[in-house]
């Protein structure tokens, strides 16, 4: 779980947990999984230094899936620069070994409460809305 | 590991894959919801079998469940192939049933939809990981191609070194760009069709033959 601690009741904040690569580097990928979508499924935003591999994308996406419940979760927004294009090496890439997901930073938060208002290969801009 | 080793395991990866038995490959329809992916499996069935896949709709997540054509025959160039076909529901990080109260759905229907739907995308995401030896991945042309969903979908396709064709589908629609989406991954080849239409499913059926046979 993050270190971050709990806002008080009172206050109706929204809170951002910024997650180090060296933190997220000692999980499993079921951890990272279910340290994510903990914090999002309680309304708080994850920022990841470094983003999760194709393998963790993909497992996250279905654990999410089983997570959605109507007027609960309704699942989650994730943005990552760089675009997992530009940071694809392609197949000469992963041949040379190179971890693409090293170079992401990924931000992930409740659908219901965040919205990508752009994004580009330096930038990304959301907009997020309490509950 | 060391680079020779890496280089080694990957090629050897990619041609067991390809060349491991005689058996149909499993080829995946994957994509956003509302790309067409239905349409096109229920295209190819109807042209080498005579069976549609499934039913179509504009109303998002139609196809809840995977739903396996098997045994496609596609013959090419005096080749022929076979395949099975995996029409998979519309890969999305998030599904609020709210969105299809909008299509005159009551509640009930729409709760259901949405369970049904959340579980189809889970199990295409296993499958993918899991099932498939290679993917048609379908993205509506007249939409931006660059979205997250997008290029994860590519990026963990492009992981499990699986072969893929993407598709331009809807080309038949005044705002259609398939250089868009052909510059959003140009480490892969596009093909544009019109699925509903028929356009372009002779080249359609080359790729397929020369990718998967």
């Amino acid at each position: 779980m993050p270190e971050a601690t709990t806002p008080d009741d009172g206050d109706d904040g929204v809170r951002i947990d910024l997650i180090s690569g060296g933190r997220m580097e000692g999980l499993t990928s079921m951890e990272k999984i279910r340290l994510i979508l903990d914090s999002v499924r309680d309304g708080d935003i994850v920022v990841l230094e470094a983003g999760l591999s194709p393998e963790e994308e993909s497992k996250l996406i279905e654990v999410t899936m089983t997570e959605i419940s109507p007027d609960d979760f309704s699942g989650i927004e994730i943005e990552t620069y760089p675009s997992t294009q530009q940071a694809n090496q392609g197949l000469v890439g992963r041949l040379l070994g190179k971890e693409e997901a090293a170079n992401k930073l990924t931000v992930i938060g409740p659908a219901n409460q965040i919205e990508t208002l752009h994004k580009d290969e330096d930038l990304i801009s959301a907009l997020v809305s309490r509950k | 590991m060391g680079l020779l080793t890496n280089l080694r395991d990957s090629i050897t990866r990619v041609t067991d894959r390809l060349f491991a038995d005689d058996e149909p490959k499993r080829i995946g329809i994957y994509g956003p919801p509302n790309a067409g992916k239905t349409t096109l499996a229920n295209r190819i069935a109807r042209d080498w079998t005579g069976d549609a896949v499934g039913p179509e709709s504009h109303i998002p997540h139609e196809t809840r469940r995977a739903r396996r054509k098997e045994n496609v025959e596609i013959e090419r160039n005096g080749k022929t192939v076979t395949i099975d076909i995996v029409d998979t529901p519309g890969v999305t990080t998030k599904v609020d049933y709210k969105e299809f109260l909008d299509h005159d759905m009551e509640k009930d229907d729409a709760v259901k939809r949405s369970r049904e739907a959340t579980e189809g995308v889970a199990e295409a995401m296993h499958w993918l990981r899991e099932d498939v030896d290679g993917v048609i991945y379908v993205l509506d042309s007249s939409t931006d191609p660059f979205t997250q969903v997008n290029t994860m979908l590519i990026g963990i396709i492009e992981s499990q070194d699986l072969p893929v064709l993407i598709f331009a589908n809807k080309v038949d629609l005044d705002d259609a760009d398939v250089k868009r989406i052909a510059d959003a991954f140009p480490q892969h080849e596009t093909v544009p069709l019109s699925a509903l239409e028929g356009d372009n499913m002779d080249e359609v059926y080359e790729k397929i033959a020369e990718y998967f046979g």
